[in-house]
């Protein structure tokens, strides 16, 4: 009888192991199959390099620093707000219908497909409010389809933190926002801060929100200053983005090497992985210097 | 205002009522707490006493949908209307919990933290913060143990330490009454024994009202004593005449240990 039962416990142990590998070997592989399909391309004259002859050769710098302007911007617009929001749901809000009416709208945003927010900013930023296809109606759209996500993000970061520390502040006489200020904050502002860029950086990963909003095939780009190359978009002009040139390269041009497909991708998969990087760095740092 | 026998009553409460929503937690209560003696409140789980303390700071408002009624004087003072300045009321009526929560920073940040969030930083230099330090941790003892560990964060204290830096914090502030929530309940023996000496000690310069689960502690540390049942004060008598002469047969069986 015991043996059976440790016999069981080994038995059950493998398969779930297996399924875990399940979990990251597809994800493993395609890594791999990418980057080494694109590697006849990569280096530092792709990265650096201006695309020629309409994607089919060339270099990816323009869109590159596009999507990185797109998080930039994006975040700009969306952390505080989302940020904000999610601190009055979380510390202020009294618990009537209104909030309720909030929370619902928060859960179902969050759920609408991305080509729908995508619609959503051409009615809104580029035809309405006059931003037309640009830069900034793009951010905005982005902004759009992450703030839901970032307020619930962010009310578990706060609500992580125990509720006896407010006790105690509220008791001495503290205010809501002294609270808030003092303690609340600095104790959760690690796990607000990587949900902002995990979000963002997903977000503007995506084709559909940048569809029809700003995104560009190919501008002409006369970059011989650094200056213009570093800073070539202003918020008003239409930008070039990656996940949009892949899609250019990879349906548009039956004419693009395969490789310069895979690069793109690829350059695409670092840029997330560096970005997600960065804010999980950006946590530990903060957890080291964390409160309790 | 005029009656003296109000005027020096710490906590007078009148036909008190409190519903959280549609439930309501406590039925009239009217109750009156006398100055610079120990108060305990007793009573079965879920009774409100802890609801009943939060009434005198009106804590309970940030807890939710709360209604109370009624009239709860502190000092004479009627706090329950518009006109009350809610952070002058938390300073003056303190509150420690089960639970020691010093916050996580340090320990003289804690001892600060409510005279930072009541005045200005010009106001505080200092001189006027290492008094402050100073007497509040002497005052709970720990001045002697901790002095060379100030900036030490609190939340890495021994449990005990904890309350009475919890205690200690409430001090700068100058409070007139101390409520504390079953303040002994997360402590061993000797930290009990020396929370109540602290207690007691206490009592010459505030008003404390303590709730207890430890029928032994009211006895031993208070001098009058309240019991309370759903949300009832059933009764209220000094602490020797509540235990050896209950009136009221529900309290005679709590004490007893029948229930609750
Ligand atoms: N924030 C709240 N919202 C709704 N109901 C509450 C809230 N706090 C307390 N109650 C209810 O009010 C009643 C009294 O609670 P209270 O915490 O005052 O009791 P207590 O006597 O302190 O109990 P214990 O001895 O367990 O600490 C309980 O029935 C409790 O469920
Ligand atoms: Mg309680």
């Amino acid at each position: 009888m015991e043996r059976r039962k440790v016999l069981v416990e080994g038995i059950a142990k493998k398969v779930m192991l297996v399924a875990a590998l399940c979990l990251i070997v597809p994800v493993l592989a395609i890594i791999a199959y990418i980057f080494y399909k694109a590697s006849p391309v990569l280096g530092l004259d792709y990265l650096w390099g201006v695309p020629e002859g309409g994607g089919t050769g060339g270099g990816i710098w323009p869109p590159l620093i596009g999507t990185f302007f797109l998080v930039l911007v994006s975040l700009c617009i969306c952390a505080p707000i989302g940020i904000m929001a999610g601190i009055y749901l979380n510390e202020y809000a009294p618990d009537n219908w209104f909030t309720r009416i909030i929370n619902m709208a928060v859960t179902s945003l969050a759920g609408v497909p991305s080509i729908v927010h995508a619609l959503f900013g051409v009615g809104a930023f580029v035809l309405t409010f006059g931003m037309g296809e640009s830069l900034l109606a793009a951010s905005c759209t982005i902004a759009v389809m992450t703030i839901p996500v970032l307020i619930t993000s962010t009310r578990e970061a706060l609500s992580a933190v125990p509720m006896a520390f407010r006790q105690a502040c509220w008791n001495m006489g503290a205010t809501k926002w002294q609270t808030i200020r003092t303690i609340v904050l600095p104790n959760s502002i690690s796990g607000i801060l990587t949900g902002v860029i995990l979000e963002v950086s997903r977000a503007a990963g995506e084709t559909a929100p940048i569809l029809f909003t700003g995104a560009a095939a190919s501008i002409p780009f006369m970059a011989d200053s650094l200056g213009d190359k570093l800073m070539p978009y202003f918020l008003g002009d239409k930008f070039m983005a990656l996940s949009y040139h892949l899609k250019v390269v990879a349906d548009k041009l039956n004419d693009v090497p395969e490789a310069m497909k895979y690069g793109t991708a690829a350059v695409l998969i670092g840029l997330i992985f560096i970005l997600n990087s960065f804010s999980i760095v950006l946590r530990m740092y903060l957890r080291s210097r964390k409160k309790w | 205002m005029s009656d003296p026998e109000i005027d020096e009553l710490s906590i007078r409460t009148r036909n008190l009522s409190l519903w959280y929503g549609k439930f309501q937690a406590l039925h009239e209560v009217s109750v009156d707490i006398k100055p610079n003696i120990i108060t305990s409140l007793i009573g079965p789980s879920g009774c409100g006493k802890t609801t009943l303390l939060r009434c005198f700071n009106r804590i309970n408002e940030r807890y939710g949908n709360v209604t109370t009624t009624g009239e709860v004087r502190i000092l004479g003072e009627n706090i329950y209307t518009e006109a009350v300045a809610l952070a002058e009321l938390r300073k003056s009526v303190g509150m420690v919990f089960q639970r020691p929560n010093p916050l996580p920073i340090s320990i003289e940040k804690n001892i600060l933290f409510g005279v930072r969030s009541h005045s200005r930083s010009r106001d505080l230099p200092a001189s006027k913060r290492e008094e402050l330090i100073e007497s509040a941790l002497s005052e709970v003892s720990l001045w002697n143990e901790l002095k060379d560990n100030l900036k030490r964060k609190a939340t890495t204290l021994t449990l005990e330490q904890q309350q009475k830096l919890c205690i200690a914090r409430l001090l700068p502030l100058k409070p007139e009454i101390i409520l504390m929530d079953e303040p002994c309940s997360a402590l061993d023996a000797d930290g009990i024994e020396r929370i109540e000496e602290l207690i007691s000690e206490l009592k010459d310069r505030y008003t404390i009202v303590i709730v207890t689960h430890n029928m032994a502690q009211a006895r031993r540390a208070s001098d009058e004593c309240i019991y309370m049942y759903l949300g009832e004060i059933k009764e209220h008598a000094s602490t020797m005449e509540l235990f050896m002469n209950p009136k009221n047969e529900q309290t005679a069986m709590y004490i007893e240990g029948r229930y609750g």
